[in-house]
């Protein structure tokens, strides 16, 4: 019982690290606060379903031309849409705003083409749905796959971001965009790049849950709305904070559900998530900088 | 002579507002419900968040609560008391939030108002699902949407006129400092604690006001409808759009957005959130300062002109 | 002001007014019959009214307009319909709002209902207040007589969560009868109207068979692992697993027992098991598992209804909410042909005192409510979600144990 409360607990935790390390990216670096992340999901969910409904492509292979595109279209969203608001904004409170409101609108289109593409019914298909025992426990190969995805991608990445010379650059516009450029940091594209690889990140997320979760054009909101509480418990921009975050809740999650009452689990998500900024304001791993 | 001018054209423009039921249709009526009720939600938002410049989602906590109140004691008591004690228990909500909050700054803020909603929906969930054991209240009470226009045009009156005391107060040059700079405000002797707190609590005191007065409307309530996020988003959206910077800023977010709303809902509803989407893009990069700012500056700009 | 101009605007408007007057005139018979509906198309509620209430609509209509349109005996010939839609948002003031203004600023001729219990009663005041008949047909609600009483414009179609827990209970007692299935039942409902109120009705209806509620758990909307909940109700012991669940929620506990290997002899769930994506998505494995509703396999009038469902939508419907929602438009349809003119009032009698010819068979209804009218449980079986309690003709039998899983 309490092996498989750890599993399942790890399992869904990998899944909420998986959905909000592109959104810490985001807002981490480039400073926007992406209102239409879980949009962006979803939409690389309908991707997924539609490579792999009607032209029997595995979503395996789907994340290889569904996360490029993200990439690309991520880059081009900040690059076209974004640049003139961050051009604009006399500090970071006011590009704060201008970016709710921005992505906000951008919600709202995504999520209206994709209802006019598909409808508002529910989809779903199966793939990798088999059972797997480890230690005892048994979870379905494609949530266990999300997990090993979200450890991989968040232990690279920070590795990356601590090790590398470009990592560096991510860092010091993340810490202080206007010191950045006098140790000549090109900010605005480097901020782009970030953008773009949290975008190719969200869209990676979206195109795995899509074969475990059933899912529809209205049902963003609800994954943005997580993340956005994974990212802030670990720290802005800090993506081992995100997947420990991540992690903690869905431990907490299957916990209260094995062990007190299912009925009070996202009440116990909230209300560590409450506790945890009361005691850290800057999350698990944020630093003072504000 | 100014202000007595003012303060006569505004009883004019209230004495016309009272007047809208009278000859008002159903569907116009309702229209007039929902500008006023997002009028004072979004004014009293503008109360707290203006001059502190806290962004909040929290608003649908004390609007649900308000709500909620109304539902668990519909027809058990008569209607000024339920009203008494929603607003107690809004304003006892708001001073323990408020008091544990002030750390928080920035995102940090807005993400844990919007997770206090949530937990409040949540925990109302659960009371109702184990302990009462049914979930969904029906509110069967006399009131129809005139007296709930009237009521929240009363709302409205009020929030305008605290706003416009506190301004003057000595509350309101403390808030205009801390918005500012915080440090500074609090180096000249300016007790930031209780001048947060108190506003908020204000603020929320509002907000609870007009869920309660609101929830006969809808005969059937669940902390789905009453806790809906979707109110959060619409008020910090029509109040940033108008303006945080004016009392009144509000006002202009709030009515060219619910009758956009209105329109496009009616003419395109399968294509509305597309259009909406776009519309909201296309005033975040054409109207950079809020609806009031934009026109300030034509004021501005047509008076140097001159 | 400039006084030519006022002058032109004065000519204008008295221009228009006689216009309208003179329209008003000659206006003597309806070039359309208006209907109104205001629904969601987005927000949480879309997912629900997308699949078994806004395809009937569009279904009727396009029958009716395809027939000429509805026959009025007043004015001696068919009247075509004209559809004027909203989207609500999943929001009860919106809701409200876009009935208001149907009623009185689209002055539509009738109304269609919104989607989901919430929303219909939110909507209930309106339609009374203006004397618009009300057919609710995704509203599950206990208070179903009282509001037939209260607003006797206002139909509940699928009736009250007693009816579907009594049908249950009576299945589950006589399998225990027969020794196929142990006393103890394991249930977990979602907790919102929809779980909450059956749940509470199965409680008592459980306890009043004597059976033993071996594990019995609430879980929030938006829960994203259901596993826990799953492990649980394996570790029991109990033979029966009832889920009071929504689709997102359904079709993870059936990937999920897939997954822990849990075959319950009996399995029941909730909304969702009856929709297109669900046979899609398990195929063979759906051999067996119970739901709300289910239709009558030898039933001529609803294959036909699922071929034409099928032919305009590229999809089935659902098999519990779609058959009685097309039904109780063909009622309306029926009504307002017998009373021969859009007489709402008269409309409304017909509805409550007539009988009906409908693709699920005849129906009168008894205090606003069909009365055994359809299957209330049904059962997967062979690919057929087929209608198996209340007992009586046209039932298929239940089949005990569910088979295990195919992996």
């Amino acid at each position: 019982m309490f092996v498989a409360a750890v599993t399942s607990g790890l399992v869904l935790g990998g899944m909420y690290a998986l959905i909000a390390m592109g959104l810490t990216l985001q807002y981490g670096v480039a400073r926007i606060m992406n209102l239409a992340h879980g949009e962006l999901m979803i939409a690389a969910a309908f991707a997924a379903l539609w490579l792999f409904s009607s032209a029997a492509v595995n979503p395996l292979l789907g994340l290889l031309l569904v996360v490029p595109a993200a990439f690309a279209i991520s880059w081009a969203i900040y690059r076209l849409l974004l640049t003139p608001l961050v051009r604009r904004a006399p500090n970071r409170d006011a590009l704060e705003v201008d970016s709710i409101l921005a992505t906000f609108g951008m919600l709202f289109v995504i999520q209206g083409v994709m209802l006019v593409m598909f409808g508002g019914a529910y989809y779903s298909y199966s793939f990798l749905a088999f059972p797997v025992t480890i230690a005892g426990a048994t979870v379905a190969a494609n949530r266990l796959l999300a997990l090993a995805f979200a450890a991989v991608i968040g232990l690279g990445l920070y590795l990356y971001l601590t090790r590398t010379r470009l990592g560096t650059a991510v860092r010091a516009v993340a810490v202080d965009p206007n010191s950045a450029p006098l140790v000549a940091i090109d900010v605005r594209a480097t901020a782009a790049l970030a953008f773009a690889f949290g975008g190719a990140l969200v869209a990676a997320g979206g195109v795995l849950v899509s074969m475990f979760l059933t899912f529809n054009a209205n049902i963003g909101v609800v994954f943005t709305m997580k993340a956005l509480i994974v990212v802030i418990m670990g720290g802005v921009g800090n993506l081992l904070g995100c997947l420990l975050a991540g992690l903690i809740l869905g431990l907490a999650e299957t916990f209260v559900a094995t062990f007190v009452d299912p009925g009070l689990t996202l009440a116990t998500t909230y209300a560590l998530f409450l506790i945890i900024l009361l005691v850290r304001p800057q999350g698990l791993f944020g630093t003072a900088s504000r | 002579m100014k202000p007595a001018f003012l303060l006569a054209a505004s009883a004019i423009a209230v004495a016309i507002l009272a007047t809208v039921p009278l000859y008002a249709n159903g569907y116009e009526l309702s229209l007039a419900i929902t500008l006023m009720n997002y009028t004072v939600l979004a004014t009293a938002w503008t109360l707290f968040s203006g001059p502190t410049r806290y962004v909040s989602l929290a608003t649908v906590a004390f609007f649900g609560i308000g709500a909620y109140t109304v539902a668990v004691l519909a027809e058990r008591m008569a209607w000024p008391w339920i009203l008494l004690i929603a607003l107690a228990v809004g304003v006892a909500v708001a001073l323990i939030v408020g008091l544990s909050t002030l750390r928080l700054s920035g995102v940090y803020f807005v993400i844990f108002t919007f997770g206090l909603a949530e937990l409040i929906r949540q925990i109302v969930t659960w009371y109702e699902v184990n302990v009462t054991r049914t979930l969904g209240r029906y509110i069967f009470v006399g009131i129809d949407p005139a007296d709930i226009y009237w009521q929240l045009l009363g709302l409205a009156v009020l929030v305008f006129a605290a706003g416009i005391l506190i301004r003057r107060s000595r509350l309101g040059l403390a808030l205009r400092v801390i918005g500012d700079d915080e440090t500074v405000a609090r180096h000249i002797g300016i007790n930031t604690t209780i001048a947060k707190v108190a506003l908020f609590a204000l603020s929320a005191a509002f907000m609870t006001l007009c869920g309660a007065v609101m929830a006969p409307r809808w005969t059937y309530i669940d902390p789905a409808i009453a806790f809906s996020p979707v109110v959060s988003f619409q008020v910090l959206i029509m109040a940033l759009l108008g303006g945080v910077h004016r009392l009144y800023g509000p006002l202009f977010g709030v009515v060219p957005l619910v009758l956009l709303f209105e329109f496009l809902l009616a003419r395109f509803p399968n294509h509305f959130s597309i259009l909406v989407g776009l519309a909201f893009m296309l005033i975040v990069y054409a109207i950079p300062q809020g609806i009031v700012g934009f026109v300030e500056r034509i004021l501005r700009r047509r008076g140097d002109a001159a | 002001m400039n006084r030519g101009r006022s002058l032109f605007a004065g000519t204008l408007a008295c221009a228009i007014l006689t216009l309208g007057l003179g329209g008003a005139v000659t206006a003597q018979e309806p070039a359309s019959i208006k209907v109104g509906y205001a629904i969601s198309k987005t927000g949480p509620n879309a997912g629900g009214a997308n699949i078994t209430q806004i395809p009937n609509y569009q279904l009727w209509v396009k029958e009716v307009n395809d027939k000429g349109g509805l026959m009025l005996k007043s004015i001696g010939k068919r009247v075509k319909i004209e559809v004027i839609e909203y989207d609500d948002r999943s929001n009860s003031e919106e809701a409200v709002r876009a009935v208001e203004r149907l009623i009185t600023q689209d002055k539509v001729d009738l109304l269609f209902p919104p989607w989901g219990t919430g929303l219909n009663l939110a909507v209930g005041p309106v339609f009374n207040k203006y004397g618009y008949p009300q057919l609710a047909f995704s509203a599950v609600t206990d208070r179903a007589p009282e509001l037939a009483k209260r607003w006797p414009n206002s139909f509940w179609f699928l009736g009250t969560s007693k009816q579907y827990v009594d049908a249950l209970v009576d299945l589950l007692s006589q399998m225990r009868k027969d020794g196929k299935i142990n006393d103890s039942i394991a249930m977990v409902s979602i907790a919102d109207g929809f779980g909450i109120d059956l749940s509470k009705a199965a409680r008592e209806g459980f306890e009043k068979a004597k059976f033993k509620l071996a594990y019995d758990k609430s879980y929030p909307i938006g829960t994203q692992d259901l596993s826990p909940l799953l492990g649980e109700a394996q570790r029991s012991g109990a033979d029966t697993f009832v889920a009071f669940s929504y689709p997102p929620d359904t079709v993870a506990l059936t990937d999920q027992a897939k997954v822990a290997s849990f075959a319950p002899k009996v399995m029941f769930l909730g909304v969702g098991v009856g929709f297109p994506l669900y046979p899609q998505r398990f195929g063979e494995n759906t051999e067996g598992i119970m739901s709300l509703g289910g239709w009558q396999a030898d039933n001529k009038a609803t294959a036909d209804y699922r071929a034409k469902h099928k032919a305009m939508h590229n999809r089935d419907p659902d098999y519990w909410g779609s058959q009685v929602g097309y039904s109780s438009l063909q009622m309306l349809e029926q009504a307002i042909e017998r009373v021969g003119k859009i007489d709402r009032e008269a409309i409304i009698k017909e509805l409550q005192t007539g009988t009906f010819d409908t693709v699920i068979g005849k129906i009168k209804l008894d205090n606003n409510m069909p009365v055994k009218a359809f299957p209330l449980i049904g059962q997967w079986q062979k690919g057929f979600y087929t209608g198996v309690a209340p007992a009586g003709p046209g039932m298929a039998a239940v089949v005990v144990p569910k088979p295990a899983w195919k992996q």
